[in-house]
């Protein structure tokens, strides 16, 4: 479960102070699928990024799965991100020169596994997204919607209670897309809960609920 | 993550960039061979010195004159042969040998070339290892005190003037006398003043016809006297005897300086080995700062990684990577370029001294083991201090800014 309180986010640009959140309150339950949507500038990525515990709150409460996380130190949340967090990008962020087999393993590596547990649970995963016969492959030989679903694999392979999808099909084919979008259903019918940050109407409306942000404040759907 | 994952990624990011890495190695590799080589000829010369030296005989101890003190007349004389030559003198010395040289003009039938004539004690050969002869015989006590005309010839200068002629019973011509020669001495080697291109005959003979050199006395002279000590370890009582004796006889006063000086193997060792030590430590130096520069190359290298790596590092933390499992990841990175640099450096090092031996001649370059742990642990060291500051930037890289780094 995600409870936010009153969050704000400061940042410093130059001489000029940025308010990208100015007090948001926001609970998301377990096993949710909710959609966040703004125009550009509205601080839909700063909520995402807080929530993803890849950065901390100017001020305000965020407690994560009961435990808070406001406060904690870079490896702390590095440790919350590895075994709660699910990351699934825009640019599928995949390490350059590496088969999809180690990209999907790198996140057990920080957690500790094994080098056998490791293949074997990168493997299964990599079969679960229908790319089992592309292990080997590095991402200049995938396509785009493989590379995403090598991306989903590596989020979903440490077993994560939220998965964070920022524009997953943003540079993705229609076609693509709606592969990606059919796991993201699967993985809600799994009962893990999904914070998809989109632009498009009609995959906002897969979600049980759209949560609208306008000038870093919630406006709709809190 | 432990260091053998660490170890396995850094080696793994290495090999997806081999160029990189390979022109990164470059300098430490010619870093650590020049280090290698240049200890290794530093070394060689040194072995080369105190083999020169030890070859002279060891519990050599030579006296000489020291002119400057006396005014430039000879100190050394005959009676100083007999005088260290008695126990309740000297008792630590079991041999004195005596020489007069000096450099002469030598004629055989059309041929002639000047070499040093070095009038001897029979006992001189004895006493500097030279008794082998190749043919012939050695000039006897006899030969000494009938001052016979008899020389025995090294045996570089034997082949010079003689060629294929057998030269046994020869006439050579020293200063225009006749001389026949007896002997020709078994190859020595060595480069300082080597006996093979020296002639010897007996002392008195030298003394009345060749090196005529008296003391201020009036006494007959020479000019070197060559003694031996009991044992290695009775080489510092056998100096002060003799210099007690000769200071006693040469009528020295209390406060007064030697008129003659002592060299003995042991300080002339000690000589040699500061002078090659700081030889040795001085080529060191100069190829530790050729090492210091490739340390700066990777640094340099592994700073430029960290910037196009950044999204790298992003990807990584976002995932989980602690601060410490990305400085552990660039600091083994920057360490394997340098220690496998190191192994190359030393291999092509190896190679160096082994394309420079010939030309060194009997200074043969020699590899220590202390040098090789020594180019090791510095370019280790190289590598994890250059290391260190890229690693930190990396391991301090905020996950958002990095994963944004276009």
């Amino acid at each position: 479960m995600i409870e936010l309180a009153n969050i704000t986010k400061t940042y410093t640009m130059g001489t000029q102070e940025v308010h990208a959140l100015r007090g948001v309150d926001l609970t998301i339950n377990k096993g949710e699928y909710v959609a966040i949507m703004g125009p550009s500038g509205s601080g839909k990525s700063t909520l995402m990024n807080i929530i993803g515990c890849l950065d901390t709150p100017s001020n305000g409460t965020y407690i994560l799965n009961d435990i808070d996380v406001s406060d904690m130190d870079d490896d702390d949340l590095a440790r919350v991100r590895n075994q709660q967090i699910g990351f699934i990008f825009q640019q599928f962020n995949l390490l350059a020169r590496t088969s999809a087999l180690k990209q999907v393993a790198l996140p057990l590596t920080y957690a500790g596994y094994s080098r056998r547990d490791r293949y074997e649970r990168a493997e299964a995963m990599l079969k679960s997204v229908g790319l089992g016969d592309r292990i080997d492959h590095r991402p200049d030989e995938l396509s785009g919607g493989q590379q995403q679903r090598v991306a989903i694999a590596r989020a979903l392979v440490t077993e994560p209670s939220i998965i964070l999808a920022d524009e997953p099909t943003g540079n993705l084919d229609t076609a693509s897309g709606e592969e990606i979008l059919a796991i993201l259903d699967d993985m809600h019918q799994q009962g893990i809960t999904i914070v998809m940050v989109t632009h498009a109407t009609e995959v906002a409306e897969r979600t049980e609920r759209a949560i609208r942000l306008r000038d870093g404040l919630v406006v709709n759907g809190s | 993550m432990n260091v053998t994952e660490s170890f396995l990624t850094a080696i793994d990011s290495l090999m997806a960039n081999k160029m990189r890495s390979i022109l990164t190695m470059l300098g430490v590799i010619i870093g650590v061979a020049a280090v290698i080589a240049l200890m290794a000829i530093g070394n060689g010369f040194s072995a080369f010195v105190s083999n020169e030296i030890q070859s002279l005989g060891t519990n050599l101890v030579i006296i000489v004159s020291d002119t400057d003190v006396s005014g430039g007349y000879q100190t050394l004389s005959m009676s100083d042969i007999d005088a260290l030559s008695d126990p309740a003198n000297t008792p630590d010395v079991t041999e004195v040998a005596a020489t007069v040289q000096s450099t002469k003009e030598i004629i055989y039938q059309r041929r002639n070339t000047s070499a040093t004539v070095v009038g001897v004690t029979s006992n001189y050969f004895d006493v500097y290892n030279l008794s082998e002869v190749s043919q012939g015989n050695l000039p006897t006590q006899q030969d000494n005190d009938t001052r016979a005309r008899v020389a025995v010839l090294g045996a570089t200068i034997a082949t010079k003037l003689f060629e294929d002629t057998y030269p046994i019973g020869e006439a050579i011509k020293i200063s225009g006398t006749d001389y026949r020669v007896i002997g020709i001495l078994a190859e020595k080697g060595g480069s300082m003043s080597s006996p093979d291109d020296q002639i010897f005959v007996p002392l008195e003979t030298a003394q009345a016809y060749i090196t005529p050199l008296r003391t201020r006395k009036g006494e007959m002279a020479v000019t070197m006297l060559l003694t031996t000590a009991a044992s290695e370890d009775a080489t510092d009582a056998a100096i002060q005897q003799i210099t007690d004796t000769l200071r006693t006889r040469h009528n020295v006063l209390y406060a007064g300086e030697d008129d003659f000086q002592i060299i003995s193997q042991t300080s002339l060792l000690d000589t040699f080995s500061t002078i090659t030590s700081a030889l040795t430590l001085f080529l060191g130096a100069i190829a530790g700062i050729s090492l210091l520069v490739g340390g700066i190359g990777i640094m340099n290298i592994m700073l430029v990684s960290v910037t196009e790596r950044t999204r790298e590092i992003g990807i990584r933390k976002a995932v989980g990577a602690l601060q410490r499992d990305i400085l552990i990841q660039f600091l083994i990175e920057a360490l394997v370029l340098s220690l496998v640099g190191g192994l190359l450096g030393i291999g092509l090092g190896w190679l160096m001294t082994v394309i420079v031996a010939p030309i060194m001649e009997d200074a043969v370059p020699v590899i220590d083991l202390g040098t090789i742990a020594l180019a090791t642990s510095f370019a280790a060291g190289v590598g994890l201090v250059f290391g260190i500051y890229p690693a930190w930037r990396a391991a301090r890289l905020h996950p958002i800014e990095a994963l944004r780094y276009e």
